[in-house]
């Protein structure tokens, strides 16, 4: 089954039970933040690192690579710069 | 009966929860992962290629013996207490806003946090397509995913090899493996007091399993070389693969450079200590929690099983949890069902030992340059480290914020202290000593205080 999330304004479709993250790099997107330094994207993939938060239904902070993507959320890039 | 509290369900927690549910104690086991399993058995039922899991069987059976034991996953655990014990966790979607507070109290905990990857830093470490060698195991298990097209797979160590075997596997290309000790070192390393070798066989057929697929993918495996330099602008475009000494200098003059897309770095494991450490339980020098024959630590009523003990694998880490289940629940240290896994535990230790031969070396640092990011949420770069190189270790967070950032120091904190030289100083005075265990969101906090929660109204002093 796949499912369906808006990405800045863009839908990108998944496969259910994937995370956000994998949403994202399923569909070739690996840079989606801003840093001091430039883009970030994925690090660690595990929770620790928290390189990959986005802002998910209007929530900030939450990180890419531990939630679960839910057909028709809205995520947008955040900038940290 | 007891109650016994298990926080993580890796290969060490279910182990521990199984045992000491079949030694008549109440138990609940918590976890942060939407499915047990930990990063050792990540999976998703719809997703996983059931080639990139070992042991399944052992999972399998240790699920079912499970049916007694009350589960609580998707739980970050916040907060710990000793004296009485108790486990303060916050239970919904990972980062939500008001998720459902709760407060286990126990007689016995088991820590059982595990450990992740120690990724060292290199110039260009911050370009979207660079992960840590764990997070392409995560994504190929987890999201069924190869990094990018093209991957280098990085660093030290075994775990590199199944790393590599799951790019195939998802259908990437690996363009290298880059390991940073020399063949013969390996050789050497691996080959000494071989019949304890034999005790672990079935290591031996995993490693001749993965040895095929890097043939079978003609996949160039380099030794005692490192990744000096990953290049791009907005995400990787190539890196530098160069030979090192056996202090892990680069060598000069012996760059080659190796177009990819992504590069998965690994150089070893660090232990999650964070929930130990606010238990008040001792840490030995080398940096895991001590513990004794029964797997106990310092503290009365806290255990502690798997890498956080020390890295071992997961035959180590079932073998301790088992020992540390049936402790926490109240087995006497004469308990024959102790023998077996404690067998099986100094065998597993005795391979573990192995593993030292690609342990860090200190001329890593020569491969950055001044302005190389070493702590990446705040960006510090490594010439602001040296200016405060002679300050104390609060000082030099303080000045420079490295280790003070979103994951408080989980990343760069060790990288720091080789860059100090602080890595062999007091345990607990600098970057181990984090009591963050995880985060929470300020109006979950104030929500806690105002009685929908459980947050004590008396200081705790104790963190």
């Amino acid at each position: 089954m796949s499912i369906s999330i808006r990405v800045d304004g863009v839908e990108l479709s998944g496969r259910d039970g994937q995370t956000i993250a994998g949403v994202l790099l399923g569909n070739g997107q690996r840079t989606w933040r801003d840093a001091h330094d430039g883009r970030r994207g994925i690090f660690c993939g595990i929770g620790v690192c928290q390189d990959c938060v986005l802002t998910v239904n209007g929530v900030e902070g939450v990180r890419a690579c531990q939630r679960t993507a839910v057909d028709g959320d809205v995520i947008e890039r955040e900038g940290r710069a | 009966m007891n109650r016994v509290v298990v926080i993580g369900a890796g290969p060490a927690g279910l182990a521990a929860a199984a045992s000491a549910a079949t030694a008549g104690a109440d138990v609940v086991l918590v976890d942060e992962g939407e499915r047990v399993g930990g990063q050792f058995w990540r999976h998703h039922p719809d997703l996983t290629d059931p080639r990139l899991q070992h042991q399944l069987g052992r999972f399998g059976r240790l699920r079912e013996s499970l049916s007694t034991v009350r589960m609580v996953s998707s739980a970050s655990v916040w907060r710990v207490e000793v004296d009485p014990l108790r486990v303060h966790v916050l239970v919904g979607p990972a980062d939500a806003t008001g998720r459902a507070a709760e407060t286990l109290t126990a007689d016995s905990v088991v820590v059982a946090t595990g450990a992740h990857d120690r990724v060292l830093p290199v110039p260009g470490w911050t370009l979207p397509g660079v992960t840590s060698a764990g997070a392409i195991q995560a994504l190929a298990k987890r999201d069924a995913l190869a990094p990018g097209e093209s991957t280098v797979v990085a660093g030290a160590g075994p775990f590199l090899l199944p790393v590599a075997q799951s790019v195939a596997l998802q259908g990437g290309r690996v363009a290298e493996v880059v390991e940073a000790v020399g063949f013969g070192a390996i050789l050497r390393g691996w080959g000494t007091k071989a019949w304890q070798l034999t005790a672990a066989a079935g290591k031996a057929g995993e490693l001749s399993g993965y040895v095929a697929s890097l043939a079978r993918h003609r996949t160039p495996y380099r030794f005692g070389s490192a990744v000096t330099r990953i290049h791009g602008t907005d995400a990787v475009e190539a890196v530098t693969v160069q030979r090192i000494d056996t202090q892990w200098r680069p060598i000069a003059g012996t760059e080659r450079t190796v177009e990819c897309d992504s590069v998965g770095l690994g150089h070893g494991f660090t232990p999650r200590l964070e929930t130990a450490i606010q238990f008040g339980c001792a840490i030995s020098p080398d940096r895991f929690v001590t513990v004794d024959a029964e797997q106990r630590t310092t503290v009365p009523g806290v255990f502690a099983a798997g890498e956080i003990t020390g890295i071992g694998g997961a035959d180590a880490a079932l073998a301790e949890g088992e020992i540390a289940g049936l402790a926490a629940a109240g087995a006497a240290s004469d308990d024959p069902r102790l023998k077996g896994a404690a067998a099986v535990r100094r065998r597993m230790h005795a391979f573990a030992a192995r593993l030292e031969v690609h342990g860090i070396r200190a001329g890593w640092t020569a491969w950055l340059d001044d302005d190389t990011i070493i702590c990446r949420c705040e960006s510090v770069r490594r010439n602001v480290i040296d200016e405060y190189v002679a300050t104390s270790s609060r000082g030099m967070r303080l000045a420079t914020r490295a280790g003070l950032g979103a994951c408080q120091g989980r990343t760069c904190g060790r990288s720091v202290d080789d860059i100090t030289g602080a890595a062999g100083s007091t345990v607990g005075a600098g970057f181990e000593h984090r009591p963050v265990l995880s985060s929470v969101r300020i109006g979950e906090l104030a929500g806690l205080s105002n009685g929908a929660g459980t947050l004590d109204t008396e200081p705790s002093g104790g963190n």
